[in-house]
């Protein structure tokens, strides 16, 4: 690891204020990918701004119809509270299947956002929820939010804060994991929301999207059956060691059965 | 350097370190616990687990600093004495380990599987909660049967399960 300065602010303003502070500073939530990194010697940031005591950042509450997260909430915690599994039950089931429980006590929703990982968890269930992204400027709508490749909407220095989830009617994960470091080879997120059904697919392309005719065949009807007949196309999915795009367009269609599934259980 | 305080098996401990230390090497070299092992680089195989105010993380995956003002526990702080954690006897007993790399991080981890599940245990959540651990001897059959054992030796109820 190279050598870097450490700050950990006791609030928003601080932390950002000691971000602009230092020519290449890095925001640290869990450390989950950032330390990884940094002991790879891929990224050498000149200052670390540890978000670990900003307590406006942390905490799950449900009030209206909305559940909010804070960004430096745990995967383990949103996994065990009572208020997400009553609100978003498939978002705490989702949370706890994230790696395995020391990442899920160390990592954090804004972190796992912030890096947008294309075979990420979260992006699928906010994008699906129609989720909204509070940073210290402004609130960015979660289809707005994830841009591609491990590339978000965040301008440098931006900092997430919370995020606001509006309950769904129903809604489901289904994923088929990298078995060694759980990660998503394909996830498939179901929702029947306010604004209708909405699907969202990560893990198969270079960032999360939206998959229309799963949608369309899920509004007629929301069934593990509306869902049987539709393929998914390869084109533009990944391919990896770990599959092929074609396998990928296959464990879309699988994914979204068992998100179904989950869904009506 | 930065000054960092924290309680570590119930002694306090202060000391200034390079912002960089992650707490691992902070625990082995500074303290000298080496029971807390280094397994990888990618933050995968657990060796280096660890109890942060009382919930298993991967000590090589976090900064010293990060530690600041918390509660840590290593395999060093189980046992009473001479005396083995029942989770540790409980690998002995049923052959959860042969080269004994990967123990201390089991053992860890199984004591957090436990604080999880106090009101019952079965064999298939153990496998699932042990995915944060990687054994390259024991083909996890013996790791597993000691979790359970150690588990209801700590008085945790085993639902279906043929090996405790
Ligand atoms: C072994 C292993 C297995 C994993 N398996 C999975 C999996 O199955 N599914 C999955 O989805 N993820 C998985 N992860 C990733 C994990 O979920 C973490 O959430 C993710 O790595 C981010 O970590 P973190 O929250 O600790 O953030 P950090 O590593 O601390 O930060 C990540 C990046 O986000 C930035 N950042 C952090 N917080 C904010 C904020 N509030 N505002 C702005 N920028 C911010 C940081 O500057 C940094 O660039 C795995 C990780 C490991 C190590
Ligand atoms: S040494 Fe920490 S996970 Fe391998
Ligand atoms: S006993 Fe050798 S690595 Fe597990």
């Amino acid at each position: 690891m190279y050598s870097f300065t450490y700050a950990k602010p006791a609030s928003v303003n601080d932390a950002a204020t000691e971000f602009s502070a230092s020519e290449d500073a890095s925001y640290l939530a869990g450390g989950m990918t950032l330390i990884p990194t940094l002991k790879q010697r891929l990224a050498q940031p000149s200052q670390l701004v540890d978000l670990g005591a900003i307590a406006d950042m942390k905490g799950i509450s449900v009030a209206g119809g909305t559940l909010t997260i804070g960004a430096m909430t745990s995967h383990a915690d949103v996994a065990a509270s009572a208020d997400v599994r009553k609100a978003v039950p498939a978002l705490a089931a989702l949370a706890g299947e994230i790696g395995d429980p020391q990442v899920r006590n160390r990592g954090t929703l804004g972190g796992s956002i912030a890096n947008n990982d294309p075979s990420a968890d979260y992006p699928a269930a906010l994008v699906a929820l129609g989720a909204t992204v509070h940073t210290d400027k402004r609130a960015i709508k979660a289809e707005d939010f994830f841009i591609g490749l491990f590339e978000t909407a965040l301008e440098p220095g931006e900092l997430i804060v919370k995020v606001s989830f509006p309950v769904a009617k129903r809604a489901g994960y289904a994923k088929f994991p990298n078995p060694a470091s759980r990660y998503a080879v394909v996830g498939v997120f179901v929702a029947e929301t306010a604004e209708g059904v909405r699907v969202a697919v990560t893990g198969a392309g270079p960032g999360v999207f939206r998959a229309g005719d799963l949608e369309e065949a899920l509004s007629k009807s929301f069934s593990t059956d509306a869902v049987k007949g539709i393929k998914a196309s390869a084109d533009g999915l990944n391919g990896d060691m770990h599959a092929t795009p074609e396998y990928r367009a296959h464990l879309i269609g699988v994914m979204a059965k068992r998100a179904v599934q989950a869904a009506l259980a | 350097m930065v000054k960092v305080s924290l309680t570590v098996n119930g002694s306090a401990h202060s000391a200034e370190v390079e912002p960089r230390t992650l707490l691992v090497d902070f625990l082995r070299a500074h303290l000298s616990l080496t029971g807390t092992h280094v397994g990888c680089d990618t933050s995968q195989c657990g060796a280096c687990t660890v109890h942060l105010d009382g919930k298993p993380v991967k000590s090589c995956t976090m900064l010293a600093v990060q530690a600041d003002g918390h509660q840590v526990t290593t395999i060093e702080g189980v046992a009473t004495g001479k005396d083995l954690h029942p989770m540790q006897a409980a690998f002995r007993e049923c052959h959860g380990l042969q080269c004994g790399f990967c123990t201390p991080g089991m053992v860890m981890s199984a004591l957090g599987i436990v604080t999880r599940h106090k009101d019952g245990l079965d064999e298939a959540t153990v496998r699932h909660e042990l995915e944060g651990n990687l054994c390259r001897c024991t083909g996890y059959h013996g790791i597993v049967n000691a979790v359970l054992l150690g588990a209801k030796n700590m008085g945790v109820p085993i639902k279906d399960s043929k090996a405790a």
